[in-house]
């Protein structure tokens, strides 16, 4: 969320799930919401019904289309030129908010409107092959709304331009003055269920709990007092540099806790390397997952049904998560492994109990200071920011005005995808999720109706271009990429448009990520481009 | 606001309210079978019957809007009669299969007969006799058991916007079924499992496990996407047999198919239940004071030999935050490095 952070001083969706009631105008791009976020999609539905209109931005025909008003079906990899061409008939129509730039932005009139004038609606057609009067009906619909919210995932940032496109969403936002009110906003729906979490609480070579730089002395001194111990003053490796880092940054020893890298990774060969290479590899977990086969110690943890704890939502609602079971055997809960091996290595962390560790949460935090157990409990769980007791919880940012001071608009170009579809990789080839599996599958391919419903990998290819291949409905084909080849059965379909297939990427047996590359790092963020790469599919 | 009498009680309601909306708003209990707050108003089921002073016969309550200075009355021995009638024909048509049956004890008609304590019925005769065939693996379909309240088919097309089932045939053999009545086939949500008032619908996963009794119940947050939906889950036995949620939850009890019916993996005989060191190429099963030990050890051993930033560590959206916050607290405090991450930056 590196985007969203340097626009607006900080990443989360800006407005709540209920709001979404209240949208006269949702967009939704890059996100299949009503399978990777059914209940967020169940709130769209009921605004539809109540007469908001719905913009569907995406290459493949998702569910979700048969509620919108308009389906935009972008080639993949060109969000950008699709938003600033939106932009471009904005301002043409002068449907901007002058009032709201001038308060509340900064950059609009330096280099920003002046780097929109190229990508007039021919432009956008050309590049993204989307008839200009969509992109003119789709630019007046968001602008003359009043509370118009826009809806974003993986799909968007996961590009090695990813960043650019949160870029150019909070632009759209910034320039209609769509920001900062109930209901309308700018709203990444985090994928995992606590995602949100795990950034907030500074799982980031960065950032400390709660976006606080750790290379800002002041900060560092006061996680120091916090911890009572002298800490890091550089920048850590972010997860993909990991497993690149050589010479003196190359890590030797990794402890992976509740992730499994081999499947969700790009480029799975290189990710198994790496973890071979290492001297030494710890893996916590609930499964024996391809990662853990890996290791030298595999330990037990405890799942969301066996301890006591909160998770963070996509709407930065902080929420009480209790024990129901106990944990098979000898597994145990991830808090006690953490703070055992940590007294090993000389380090004493004391907790009775779990609410301790929130509670210091609060003290590293401010924005999370105001919570307690017992009001998360009442209360139905909080929203960040929460700073006081009496503090009822944030449903939506920005109420008059941004952290960082201004919201900056930033000029983005648009950049062809990393890779480009040649005779030799025709295909461009997209991944995700789907409706019955989660992420890498360690979790719902163990509950055997749901295997059932959904037993094995597939790719979705339109139909004409498998009848091009003499491709049947579910006929076995190979696909590959300059990085390695899997063998699955070919679904025909009209979802994606011609040129492009898809892969869902939770089955170990044909890991999507195979395919994908793990060099096309977004620079910025770091996001490794998942969602785009080439492919050739063959009959076998 | 509007005033109003119910029950010789004056109320306020806001306009538009509909006289079912207005008794609930001030708890005063109507029996109903066919609404749910959360769905449009069906008048269906005719047991929310009231008597509205000036009007000749007794109106459905959850389709009669409110007006000024009305004055309802919800039960007096005339209404309580029809109601007891329309209840009895319903069981007249239903199995008497209570004893056996799943929803025993969380059954809005076996607390109606119950209330009118009806045991004789006077309207016996021919009964719908239906196979139980459904070859969906997640719900279960027993349609001689469906009083035709329509509400799975409502939940179906107005909240999940699906349309996956409809009811067939007209009178007698009125029956709800997906088209041309095959096989289920949808996003299996559950909703209609969750909203149906009977035990017409019902988790496959959870037949069997434990009805009411011994059940324990804990709230707690769906461990799959971000929407953070609410679960309750019910615990028999140390195991989670079944999944529900409220309707005053953030998700208004509404939940997906993972978060419904994907508990299974939490029992799962394939968990791991020991700590495991690799000994000679093979995992072998030690206890925790020798798996802790040797990773400290090893841990340790790189760290005095390459520096804390040849270690780094990957950290998970799946777990709490307080997790996730000790987990960055030990690398950062323990080991002494900023090499932490989370591997799904979305
Ligand atoms: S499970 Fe969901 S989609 Fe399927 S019939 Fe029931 S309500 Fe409709
Ligand atoms: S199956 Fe249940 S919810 Fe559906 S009509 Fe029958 S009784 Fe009502
Ligand atoms: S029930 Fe479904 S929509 Fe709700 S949090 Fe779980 S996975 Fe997400």
């Amino acid at each position: 969320m590196v985007g969203l952070a340097t626009v607006f001083g900080s990443g989360a969706m800006t407005n709540s799930i209920p709001e979404i009631e209240r949208n006269d105008l949702i967009f939704v791009t890059g996100s299949n919401t009503k399978e990777n976020h059914p209940i967020v999609a169940l709130r769209m539905i009921k605004a539809v019904r109540r007469g908001a209109k719905l913009i569907v931005a995406d290459p493949r025909k998702v569910p979700l289309v048969r509620f919108a008003t308009i389906w935009i079906q972008q080639r993949p990899g060109t969000d950008v030129a699709l938003l600033n061409s939106m932009m471009h008939v904005i301002v043409k129509e002068d449907l901007v908010d002058r009032d709201f730039i001038a308060s509340y932005t900064e950059g609009f009139d330096d280099g920003f409107l002046k780097s929109l004038e190229e990508y007039t609606p021919e432009v956008g057609e050309r590049i993204t092959g989307v008839p200009k009067e969509k992109i003119i009906e789709a630019a007046r619909l968001y602008a003359g709304a009043s509370n118009p919210g826009i809806y974003y995932t993986m799909g968007i940032t996961q590009h090695s331009h990813g960043t650019d496109n949160v870029f150019c969403i909070a632009n759209l936002a910034l320039m209609t003055g769509n920001l900062g009110k109930e209901s309308s906003g700018v709203n990444p729906l985090r994928g995992q269920n606590n995602v949100q979490g795990s950034t907030d609480m500074g799982c980031s070579p960065n950032m400390y709990p709660g976006y606080q730089k750790v290379t800002i002395p002041s900060v560092r001194e006061r996680f120091e007092r916090l911890w009572g111990v002298k800490l890091p003053e550089k920048e850590g490796l972010v997860a993909s540099e990991m497993f690149f880092a050589s010479g003196a940054q190359k890590v030797r020893a990794m402890y992976i806790m509740g992730e499994n890298p081999v499947l969700s990774d790009p480029d799975v060969g290189h990710t198994v390397e790496a973890l071979k290479e290492l001297d030494f590899l710890v893996v916590q977990d609930i499964f024996m997952t391809e990662t853990a086969e890996l290791a030298d110690v595999v330990l037990p943890g405890a799942c969301f049904a066996e301890k006591d704890g909160t998770f963070t939502n996509t709407e930065r609602r902080v929420q009480l998560v209790r024990k129901a079971v106990n944990p098979p055997g000898e597994a145990r809960e991830d808090s006690w492994i953490i703070t055992e091996l940590s007294r090993r290595l000389g380090y004493e962390m004391k907790y009775n109990r779990t609410e301790e560790i929130f509670h210091e949460i609060g003290m590293a935090w401010p924005a999370m200071a105001g919570m307690t157990y017992s009001r998360l409990d009442e209360e139905g769980g909080l929203q960040w920011p929460c700073p006081t007791q009496d503090h009822p919880g944030t449903p939506y940012l920005f109420k008059g005005g941004f952290p960082r001071g201004k919201g900056r608009f930033t000029v983005v170009k648009y950049r062809p995808p990393a890779e480009e579809p040649d005779e030799e990789y025709p295909f461009v080839l997209t991944t995700g999720r789907q409706l019955f599996h989660y992420h890498t599958g360690s979790m719902t391919r163990r509950v055997e109706p749901i295997n059932r419903v959904s037993p094995e990998p597939y790719m979705e290819i339109n139909s004409e271009d498998a009848a091009e291949l003499a491709i049947e409905d579910g006929a076995m084909v190979r696909v590959s990429s300059r990085r390695g080849e899997i063998r699955l059965k070919a679904r025909l379909s009209k979802r994606p448009d011609r040129g492009v297939v898809f892969i869902p990427f939770h089955f170990r047996e044909a890991a999507a990520n195979v395919l994908t590359s793990s060099i096309a790092l977004d620079p910025l963020c770091k996001i490794p481009e998942l969602k785009v790469s080439t492919v050739r599919v063959e009959k076998v | 606001m509007l005033t109003l009498t119910i029950d010789g009680r004056q109320i306020e309601v806001k306009e538009g309210s509909t006289v079912l909306q207005a008794a609930r708003e001030h708890e005063i209990y109507i029996p109903t079978l066919c609404d749910d707050p959360r769905l449009e108003p069906y008048g269906g089921c005719r047991l929310c019957l009231v008597q509205i002073e000036g009007v000749p016969r007794p109106v459905t309550a959850c389709t009669t809007p409110v007006s000024e200075g009305m004055k309802v009355e919800t039960t007096n021995e005339y209404i309580e009669g029809l109601r007891r009638t329309v209840v009895e024909l319903i069981l007249s048509d239903h199995p008497n299969d209570c004893m056996v049956c799943e929803k025993a004890g969380d059954c809005t008609l076996q607390e109606l007969a119950y209330f009118y304590g009806l045991r004789e019925n006077r309207f016996r005769g021919e009964r719908r006799q239906y196979a139980k065939r459904d070859a969906n693996p997640f719900i279960e379909r027993d349609m001689e058991k469906c009083i035709l309240c329509g509400k799975c088919v409502r939940v179906c097309e107005e909240v999940q916007g699906v349309s996956a089932i409809e009811i067939a045939y007209r009178g007698f053999n009125a029956k709800v079924c997906p088209p041309f009545e095959k096989d289920l086939d949808c996003e299996f949500c559950g909703q209609c499992v969750s909203v149906c008032p009977t035990g017409a619908l019902m988790g496959k996963l959870s037949l069997g496990k434990g009805r009411q009794k011994d059940i324990k119940k804990v709230d707690t947050v769906c461990p799959y996407c971000g929407c953070g939906c609410n679960l309750t889950l019910h615990v028999a036995r140390n195991e989670v047999i079944r999944v529900s949620s409220s309707p005053e939850t953030l998700n208004e009890g509404w939940l997906c198919v993972k978060g419904r019916f994907g508990f299974k993996f939490i029992s799962s005989p394939e968990r791991l239940n020991t700590p495991l060191i690799r000994k000679n190429g093979r995992f072998e099963e030690v206890s925790w004071q020798e798996a802790l030990d040797h990773v400290a050890e090893r841990l340790g051993g790189i760290r005095d030999r390459y520096g804390p930033d040849a270690i780094a560590g990957l950290s998970s959206a799946r777990c709490t935050n307080e997790e996730n916050y000790l987990f960055q607290k030990f690398f950062r405090a323990a080991v002494g490095t900023n090499n932490v991450d989370h591997c799904a930056r979305y």
